[in-house]
């Protein structure tokens, strides 16, 4: 089987389109539910049928479920390695579910079904992974969409639900509303200020928790962190989505406060930074993924601060995705060394860069 | 002492295995062990925030008096949990539901839900979804134990629901 993305609405990156509120600094909201159905054994600990079986449940189910009505199943399990490392590159399934976890190989019956802004993975850790994504700081317009999505499959399959502990997870860190609401956040005017350790200290204080652009132990690469709460029982869900937003609304007024004190301070010194950084994306040969990274982070900030103008926040945001591996690998159709993956990576981003350059000053 | 496969990590899980009627032992870092099937509870790094905390509450982990050695339903036992950090499945929370109490106070700060109430789709559909869930792991079983007349049995009925 192979993967067709352009099925998708904006080949699943919508998310990225900066359409949302305050997306200069808060590129995408993303809330998940941890469900699982009743009958069966947890993902891990069931059999191959068994997760064959979960899986044609859910597909009976979400054909009656209107959330869901224009949404495209992909069978993961049946992708090709390069595909389903695409897939969680665009942040549309998780790295267990692609298998490439090497804690959690690729389980039969591992499946995604992706409508607009929605999603659905199977037989991930949990049976179900009900997920929402929006462009920019949209707590809950997100949270809206998923709990209307939730109400309308978990009406047409019958999900483990404890009195006491409510919904039933395999990681007792999931269970109770099953629920893990974070923001996709760019900081670089408090990490070049040296406030972001203190923002980070304060933010576990207050029961959120922080990690890299890509979950669960990744690394924190060019100022890009996901901010979410930490624990998932003994507080409703409002309570915890208020908690999310009231704490971000706060770090997105320092970073604003941050990129302002920068500007006053060290106007040309940051103007050189940045610039030195759209200089080196524009023609550097090689690139790797850290470097991109980094360089990108800069002019974001300078679009942000208008240092730069006439270069979209989008074909940058798109840049963070199509710079990974695998999208570089599938650009040039075929399996790349790491040399070459950093020669293609930095021909893909001089050529993004150059389709807005006439406009760029 | 290196991998036997890849020669490159550290061995952490010890195979024996029966090679054309010999006996050999091999030695295998966690990666090699996995691409031959071995599962193992090795303790690896905590991925989650809460991992590293998560791995010593459950390693003090005990089963409450009142707590079930395994689960009727998935048969885990809480050594089960203490390797790997999940339930085997739903009915883990009634069997060793003391102990989860516990745990969940220390992990979450709390114990009880409070948030969204969930009505299942009508009792009948739960019902059946349970019974056949209950066969489908006496059918599982019967296997396992070869016990072939009870397993035909079981088929036969699990068919007759679905």
């Amino acid at each position: 089987m192979s993967l067709d993305l352009s099925l998708l609405p904006d080949g699943g990156v919508g998310w990225l389109d900066a359409s949302g509120p305050s997306s200069d600094i808060v590129l995408s909201t993303r809330i998940r539910l941890a469900r699982n159905i009743e009958g069966y054994a947890f993902t891990a600990r069931a059999r191959d049928g068994e997760r064959l079986r979960i899986l044609s449940q859910v597909r009976e189910a979400v054909s009656g479920v209107p959330s869901l009505r224009a949404a495209v199943t992909y069978r993961v399990d049946e992708l090709a390695p390069n595909d389903r490392a695409l897939l969680h590159e665009r942040h549309l399934v998780s790295k267990e579910l692609a298998g490439l976890d090497p804690q959690h190989p690729l389980r039969s019956g591992a499946a995604v079904v992706l409508g607009d802004r929605l999603g659905l993975m199977v037989n991930e850790e949990d049976h179900l992974r009900l997920q929402a994504l929006r462009s920019g700081f949209a707590v809950n317009e997100a949270f809206a969409d998923l709990d209307q999505l939730d109400r309308e499959l978990g009406g047409k399959v019958p999900y483990s639900y404890h009195g006491e502990f409510g919904f039933l997870t395999a990681c007792p860190t999931n269970v109770g509303t099953g629920m893990r609401a974070s923001v996709l956040i760019h900081l670089p005017g408090l990490n070049l200020t040296k406030e972001i350790s203190r923002v980070l200290t304060s933010l576990q204080q207050m029961g959120l928790t922080y990690r890299g652009l890509y979950g669960e132990g990744s690394e924190v690469v060019g100022n890009f962190l996901q901010i979410s709460n930490q624990t998932t029982l003994g507080r409703t869900e409002e309570d915890l989505l208020d908690l999310l937003l009231r704490v971000v609304r706060h770090v997105v007024e320092r970073e604003e406060e941050a990129r302002r004190v920068l500007l006053r301070d060290a106007g040309y010194i940051i103007e050189d930074k940045l610039w030195r950084a759209y200089g080196t994306l524009r023609y550097a040969r090689s690139l790797t993924f850290d470097e991109a990274m980094k360089y990108l982070s800069g002019v974001r900030l300078a679009v942000g601060l208008k240092l730069i103008s006439g270069l979209s926040v989008y074909t940058l945001n798109k840049l963070l995705i199509f710079s990974q591996a695998a999208h570089v690998a599938s650009a040039e159709g075929r399996p790349l060394t790491e040399d070459e993956t950093n020669l293609a990576r930095a021909r893909h981003v001089r050529k993004a860069l150059d389709a807005e350059a006439g406009l760029v000053g | 002492m290196v991998c036997d496969d890849c020669h490159e990590n550290d061995a952490v899980v010890q195979l024996t295995a029966i090679k054309e009627n010999v006996v050999v032992q091999l030695h295998l870092c966690e990666r090699c062990a996995a691409q031959r099937g071995v599962e193992t509870t090795v303790n690896t790094l905590p991925m989650h925030p809460l991992g590293e905390f998560l791995n010593q509450v459950q390693q003090q982990l005990v089963a409450a008096p009142t707590d079930a050695a395994s689960c009727t339903f998935c048969g885990s036992t809480m050594a089960d949990f203490r390797a790997s950090g999940r339930w085997g499945c739903a009915r883990c929370y009634s069997q060793f539901e003391a102990g989860i109490r516990e745990l969940l106070r220390r992990v979450q700060g709390h114990s009880r839900h409070i948030g969204r109430i969930y009505q299942s789709p009508g009792g009948e559909t739960l019902e059946r979804s349970a019974v056949l869930g209950e066969l489908r792991e006496r059918l599982r079983r019967a296997i396992d134990g070869e016990e072939f007349e009870l397993a035909a049995d079981l088929r036969d009925r699990l068919k007759g629901m679905e």
